[in-house]
């Protein structure tokens, strides 16, 4: 059976998402910061974690963006092979909920039209959005607003084969080292192993959307998640980049087929604001 | 050690100064971010006046989200300095004082601000909700057009930052890390 689906619905609720998402973080995050707020060893990155705690209660109380930087609006959505949509065109519709999100949610317009002549949209779009094709009816959402202080620390290597996990692991640290204080530890990890160039970037920034409680379920990459938060923590970046035990609260990583001559690592790291927003509908 | 300063910051002030040091901020400083600074460079270039006064001016590197009715400002934390070091050494040597930003800064950055007895701040980085309530009134001076980026003055009290660059040479980044730091 065919399910028809309006996109103004899906304006709707992509206008709710980025407000809700720029000024409250899901339970997984919180839970991680509460449990760093009590591990922590520096006393001035004590200092600093609780204050990013203090911060995101005057976000929720007093409806201020959790950080001024609101972020470039991306969009996974996963649309069931049953859907028909009507009304204006899904791009459009998604754009017109980032628009409004935007505007009527007081968050920053962080979107400029060109990277080179760079004249801002004023509006925030247009969004980052990824199209997949699933089984079912149902359309899901994942809307997660990206700020740049992280995102420009992010990396792509293309390892070869011969490098093995060992180059994985190198590739990872290398990246964190780089970000330091830039990419507003403590951070979140994203990593996507495999795939080619770009699938692997792809698979970076969706590892940042999953609950951060929740492993791989491939036994090797759950204990590589495992043994790079560890790694990652003992580098002493720690809180602000001013020296501490906890420099992430996470590392997540997807993996993917790839060729035989290649072995592709994305690490795309997020800031402690590590936002989004999923919906079904 | 704590300390609790009135701006404008002089190149006395900055010289007692200590990497590490947690101070408080009142006063006036102003705001500016990429392209803000990119106007600036290209004035200073063909020899122009400038829309702001940089002797011992404080410059805090944000573009705040929208300010929502009866308040100052919107979100307003720290972005990454880095991208305004290209910039940072000419505005040094034309008398500004005081960066505030995060994330780590060029060792030409780190020269200028030693020559000039200056200081380099980190703010909390993603705090932008926290750090707003110290910010007590906002008001653009030039470039409205760029939005966000729009150079601004802002009147602080008791705004928190640290000591990371000093004008003697320190730099916490590279010091504090070493305390927690272990071998792997």
């Amino acid at each position: 059976m065919i399910r028809e689906i309006d996109t103004a619905v899906i304006t709707e609720n992509i206008k709710e998402m980025c407000i809700e998402a720029n000024h409250y973080l899901s339970k997984d995050m919180r839970e991680a910061l509460d449990r760093a707020c009590v591990n922590e060893e520096s006393e001035l990155g004590k200092k600093i974690l609780n204050q990013l705690e203090d911060n995101l209660e005057i976000a929720d109380k007093e409806v201020i963006p959790i950080c001024q930087d609101t972020g470039m609006a991306v969009v996974f959505i996963e649309v069931g092979q049953d859907v028909h949509f009507i009304g204006v065109n899904i791009e459009e519709a998604i754009n017109n909920g980032v628009k409004a999100g935007y505007t009527e949610g007081f968050l920053r317009k962080s979107v400029v039209s060109d990277p080179i002549e760079r004249v801002n949209t004023e509006d925030n779009t247009p969004a980052i959005i990824h199209y997949s094709i699933v089984p079912g009816d149902k359309v899901r959402i994942t809307l997660a607003p990206k700020g740049f202080g992280s995102e420009n620390m992010s990396r792509v290597f293309m390892l070869k084969p011969a490098d093995g996990i060992e180059g994985v692991k190198n590739a990872i640290l290398t990246a964190v080292k780089d970000a330091g204080p830039n990419a507003c530890p403590p951070m979140v990890v994203g990593v996507g192993i495999g795939g080619t160039f770009e699938k692997c970037a792809l698979l970076s920034k969706k590892a940042l959307t999953r609950d951060i409680n929740c492993h791989s379920k491939i036994g090797w990459v759950a204990d590589l998640e495992q043994e790079m938060l560890e790694k990652i923590n003992d580098l002493g970046i720690g809180p602000g980049g001013l020296g501490g035990t906890t420099t992430a609260l996470a590392v997540n990583i997807n993996t993917y087929p790839t060729h035989i001559a290649g072995l592709p690592v994305a690490i795309n790291i997020c800031c402690h604001v590590n936002r989004h927003s999923v919906r079904e509908i | 050690m704590d300390k609790k300063i009135n701006l404008p910051i002089t190149a006395e002030i900055a010289k007692d100064l200590k990497a590490g040091d947690y101070v408080y901020l009142t006063g006036e400083m102003y705001v500016a971010r990429d392209a803000a600074h990119k106007r600036l460079m290209e004035l200073i270039e063909k020899g122009h006046k400038l829309p702001i006064e940089l002797e011992d001016a404080t410059i805090y590197y944000m573009g705040p989200s929208p300010a929502r009715e009866g308040r100052p400002i919107g979100s307003a934390g720290p972005t990454t300095a880095s991208r305004m070091d290209k910039y940072a050494p000419t505005l040094l040597d034309l008398g500004l004082k005081a960066m505030i930003g995060k994330g780590k800064r060029t060792p030409e950055v780190l020269e200028a601000i030693k020559r000039n007895n200056a200081v380099y701040f980190a703010a909390i980085g993603g705090a932008g909700t926290l750090l707003s309530k110290c910010i007590v009134e906002s008001e653009i001076v030039c470039y409205e057009d760029l939005g966000a980026e729009a150079i601004r003055k802002i009147k602080v009290v008791d705004f928190p930052v640290i000591v990371v660059g000093d004008c003697h040479g320190n730099n916490l980044y590279d010091t504090a890390i070493l305390q927690f730091k272990k071998d792997n």
